[in-house]
């Protein structure tokens, strides 16, 4: 039988395991040092905050491993033996393979600062950053202040994490307003507001020099590019991941930031393939980057490569770009490509409305000449994946998209609709005169 | 803001403490007027009980803590082996001793909580009420912007099944215990609402009223809890709304009122309660008075059996089991309100699924069984059917169902196993709905295409025990029995994923073996195979 062995158990690796199983008889071994079974990275800012239990966030019971014959292997590789196709861990012992996926996911990027490995200095990744900060901030009586270098986010979420435990937060942001460099103007300047609203120290266009250490080697103040000194108990480094693939440096493997591999999510070296947050594309596909640490990009190539492995050979051919985050309670949802203005193309043109009182706002990038619609953020109002899908698909232009924008609602029943709003913005703003359609289930499901 | 609220925590245990210390106290003295009007009003015949009773409790003292029914109890035992020893079958004392025992104790209360009803009033439910809400209504501000408040779910005693969560389940239990079985101790509690009783209906309260009444008074409560919680959602809003308007309407005034109105039929009826979950409206007694009932009794009659056959599940065809469960039903607006802070508590493993199933479809059996033998007992007058008396199997289900299951497990373990306990694991109607839901419904929770990130939020809040994340994640709507569209987990939803909706039929279920957004040509995927 042949043995399928993949290293890291994140959602690339997981949804890979499923998808070989679901497909075939092979036997499956997942090796992972970070913790004993799948859990959802995403939702670790949700354990220290209170919402949930650890446990919760791992979507299957225990069982589940042993019954889909899933063998579960905690340990750390450290060092992949491709000609003889074996893996060495750390504790010595070795594990023999006949394909090998890797799918190490990501670790947080330091970038040589003074006093990055500090005590009280970390990031906000793993299990054991989360167990860390547990440690470092379980109250503001021990965390007296943190600081959180790095607007992304990751940097948001440790902000609202300790937020909620009443520690002030000063958050330093490279850029002059936040993510900026991703979003458009509007909707950046909108999240500033609600970062203060809710009490975050917000310093903008602010970079870390220095984090200075009490005689204990703790971390106890930081220095910026502004002269300022902050003191604090706790630093978060948040400025976004990189590739984990240390222990791949003499393996043989073609590397770049991350793992290089083709459209068929293949290495360099026969049967070894690289999936999720560690794979680099040899070109980005389409408009994406080569390296995409995006959830559910690491499950799209979990489900490509088992199809793959399982005989069934596919390229990984992600769809339309799309996205979603929060920002404390500011929901955001992306579908299509909606540059900053930093990041916008020449063809590209905004549609950016925002409601007056609440903090909702809709920014759509169309085509200057051809009217065709590229893409929408929405701030506050959910959309419907199915719907703005389909149009990009069908290269529908921007005046379809707001006359049938009632499909694409996807917030709860009974909450105030703003789609009137937005299209009668937009009528004022292009001189057109799009009346809008009512919500059709018909459209809704046609080709669905 | 935290001072206000923690003076509130301090009313509010004051008059919790007033109200439980209430059962322990008081003095009872029965006088021969009352004795011979209870006796009367009674219809017992067995002069050996009465001799035997009154030489026990007239003009005697009794405290609040003295047990009364095992006196009764002994005095009917007496009699009633005499009398069968004597074949004077018509003698017999067929009353229960719990029951004599509180309606004794109604009559002869006398002293400062029964002369002093309104101050007691204040001091019990007054002073629960204005503690309560000086907790709740700072929650405006403490609680920050609008939004999703479910910071220290986990971390805090009361809501994470630690100490505050174990008091509270032994109190809930413990009183819901004196209210099915042991009622002679709830009578100081009925004095406080006498006046309310008094108003509405014209007769004093007896200890069901005490329960409606409360449970209004709780429900309301904690909807101001809910209404602060959740004011970004206008869903839970409306919701909210319903469920408390039909509680406080149709449950609790209405029945009120008609018994007032003294129409034909006297007796207050719930209209909105439906069979099974009204699982005695086919018994004998009811069937009886309602066919005795006059013009309104048959209305009655036919209404309960059209709102269960037609209206129920057409509703269930438009708009889900949810219509009924979380928007009008008593249950499920406890559920919804006192039971919010606890619906994170009901089990997501398969094994609670399992017993779930087994559980609910069985008591729908049992119900649909009992009410089978009911309705052939009563067309053929006969108490024996198939020789079993029908009389036992209805007292086992008022016992075990109705009792034990719906109101000691299903109320007193919110703290421990979540709020839904009886509407999952018990309540026959849930299951009947929930046949409808599953095969023929407009209802679904729809998946937003491949945007879920596997967080959890969703299954954890769920109250129903539904794994909605193994749903989401796999890019399926959401299609089970159980569900009763509370809503809470496209409210707690970080991404926007999840939305309840009514829609066309096909389609409503979608297993996918790729999510959206992964473009790999499916019909390729097929002919390879």
């Amino acid at each position: 039988m042949e043995h399928i062995v993949i290293i890291g158990n994140g959602i690339a690796g997981v949804t890979a395991a499923r998808h070989i199983r679901k497909n075939s008889d092979k036997r499956i071994t997942i090796v992972s040092a970070e913790t004993d079974y799948f859990f959802s990275r995403t939702a670790l800012m949700y354990v220290y905050m209170g919402h949930m239990k650890f446990e919760h966030t791992q979507p299957y019971e225990n069982w589940f491993w042993k019954k889909n014959r899933i063998e579960l292997k905690n340990g750390y590789v450290n060092t992949v033996d491709h000609q003889n196709k074996k893996l060495v861990l750390a504790d010595g012992n070795t594990i023999g393979y006949d394909k090998l996926i890797l799918a190490t996911g990501s670790k947080p990027n330091k970038f040589g600062w003074p006093g990055q490995d500090l005590l009280g200095v970390q990031g906000l990744y793993s299990k054991q950053d989360l167990d860390q900060l547990e440690a470092n901030a379980p109250d503001n009586k021990v965390c007296k202040r943190a600081v959180i270098v790095g607007g992304g986010l990751i940097g948001i979420e440790m902000a609202e994490m300790l937020r909620s435990r009443k520690i002030p937060v000063t958050f330093l942001v490279r850029e002059t307003s936040f993510w900026n460099g991703v979003l458009p103007a509007g909707e950046s300047a909108m999240i500033n507001e609600h970062i203060l609203e809710h009490h975050i120290d917000l310093k903008l266009a602010t970079n870390l020099v220095e984090i200075l250490a009490d005689e204990t080697g703790r971390a106890k103040a930081v220095t910026t590019d502004k002269g300022e000194t902050i003191e604090c108990s706790v630093v978060g480094l948040t400025a976004g991941v990189s590739p984990n693939i240390d222990f791949l440096k003499d393996s043989g493997i073609e590397l770049g930031r991350g793992i290089k591999v083709n459209r068929h999510l293949e290495t360099n070296i026969t049967d070894i393939y690289a999936i999720g947050d560690c794979a680099e594309q040899y070109e980005g596909i389409g408009q994406r980057r080569p390296i995409e640490a995006v959830w559910y990009t690491g499950r799209m190539m979990g489900e490509t490569v088992a199809q793959t492995i399982c005989g069934n050979k596919i390229e990984y051919k992600p769809g339309h770009w799309f996205n979603s985050a929060k920002f404390l309670d500011l929901e955001y949802q992306t579908y299509g490509w909606v540059f900053s203005e930093r990041g916008m193309k020449e063809n590209e043109q905004h549609f950016h409305w925002r409601d007056d009182k609440e903090k909702i706002c809709v920014t759509v990038a169309f085509d200057k000449k051809t009217k065709q619609f590229l893409g929408i953020n929405t701030f506050g109002i959910r959309m419907r994946h199915e719907i703005f899908d389909r149009w990009l698909t069908e290269k529908r232009d921007v005046n379809h998209v707001m006359e049938y924008l009632k499909d694409a609602n996807f917030d709860p029943e009974f909450y105030s609709q703003y789609e009137n709003k937005i299209v009668s913005k937009f009528n004022s703003e292009f001189g057109t005169s799009i009346s809008l359609k009512k919500k059709s289930w018909k459209r809704i499901f046609s080709n669905a | 803001m935290k001072v206000i609220q923690n003076i509130g925590i301090a009313i509010f245990l004051i008059g919790l403490g007033v109200f439980t210390t209430l059962p322990f106290i008081g003095d009872f003295k029965l006088d021969q007027s009352s004795f011979d009007e209870l006796i009367d009003s009674q219809g017992i015949k067995s002069e050996i009980f009465v001799s035997d009773l009154k030489s026990k409790l007239v003009n005697k003292n009794f405290s609040g803590f003295q047990p009364l029914a095992p006196l009764v109890e002994e005095s009917i035992d007496k009699a009633n082996t005499e009398h069968t020893k004597n074949k004077e079958w018509g003698k017999k004392v067929y009353a229960g001793s719990d029951d004599l025992a509180t309606t004794i104790r109604k009559k002869s209360g006398y002293g400062y909580v029964p002369q002093n009803k309104g101050l007691m009033w204040f001091l019990t439910f007054g002073l629960g009420i204005i503690g309560a809400l000086m907790f709740i209504l700072p929650q405006v501000v403490t609680l920050g912007k609008k939004g999703i408040k479910n910071d220290h779910i986990y971390h805090q005693s009361s809501t994470n099944k630690g100490w505050i969560a174990w008091l509270v389940f032994i109190f809930l239990v413990s009183f819901y215990l004196v209210l099915y079985f042991k009622s002679e101790y709830a009578v100081n509690w009925t004095y406080l609402v006498d006046p309310i009783s008094e108003s509405l209906s014209g007769n004093p309260a007896g200890h069901w009223f005490v329960y409606g009444f409360m449970y209004c008074v709780v429900m309301t409560v904690m909807a101001v809890r809910m209404y602060i919680k959740y004011r970004h959602n206008m869903y839970q809003m409306v919701r909210t709304t319903s469920v408390l308007f039909f509680q406080i309407v149709f449950a609790f005034l209405i029945p009120e009122i008609m018994v007032r109105l003294q129409l034909s039929y006297s007796k207050g009826y719930d209209f909105k309660n439906a069979f099974p979950l009204d699982y005695d409206f086919f018994f004998n007694w009811n069937l009886k008075e309602l066919i005795a009932g006059g013009g309104l009794g048959l209305f009655i009659l036919v209404w309960g059996i059209v709102l269960t056959v037609v209206i129920v599940p057409v509703m269930v065809y438009f708009f889900g089991k949810r219509w009924y469960c979380s928007w009008v039903c008593g249950c499920g607006g406890l559920a919804e309100t006192l039971g919010d802070p606890y619906r994170q508590h009901s089990s997501k493993s398969l094994f609670s699924w399992k017993v779930e199933r087994w559980l609910i479809h069985g008591v729908l059996l049992f119900a649909l069984v009992m009410t089978g033998f009911t309705l052939y007992g009563f067309f053929a007058e006969t108490g024996t059917v198939l020789g079993i008396k029908v009389q036992s199997i209805m007292n086992t289900y008022s016992f075990l169902i109705g009792a034990i299951f719906a109101g000691v497990i299903g109320t007193g373990f919110y703290p421990i196993f979540g709020n839904r306990v009886w509407c999952r694991f018990g309540c026959p109607l849930a299951a009947y709905l929930g046949f409808v839901q599953r095969f023929k419904s407009r209802f679904r929770i729809t998946t937003n295409g491949g945007q879920c990130i596997s967080c959890g939020n969703c299954s954890t809040y769920c109250e129903q025990g539904i794994d909605v994340r193994a749903y989401a994640q796999k890019g399926e709507n959401i299609v089970r029995s159980s569900c009763v569209g509370c809503g809470v987990c496209s409210a707690v939803c970080p991404r926007g994923v999840l939305k309840l909706e009514n829609g066309p039929e096909e389609g409503r279920i979608n297993p996918t073996e790729v999510l959206l957004g992964n473009d790999v040509d499916l019909m390729e995927l097929v002919n390879k195979r």
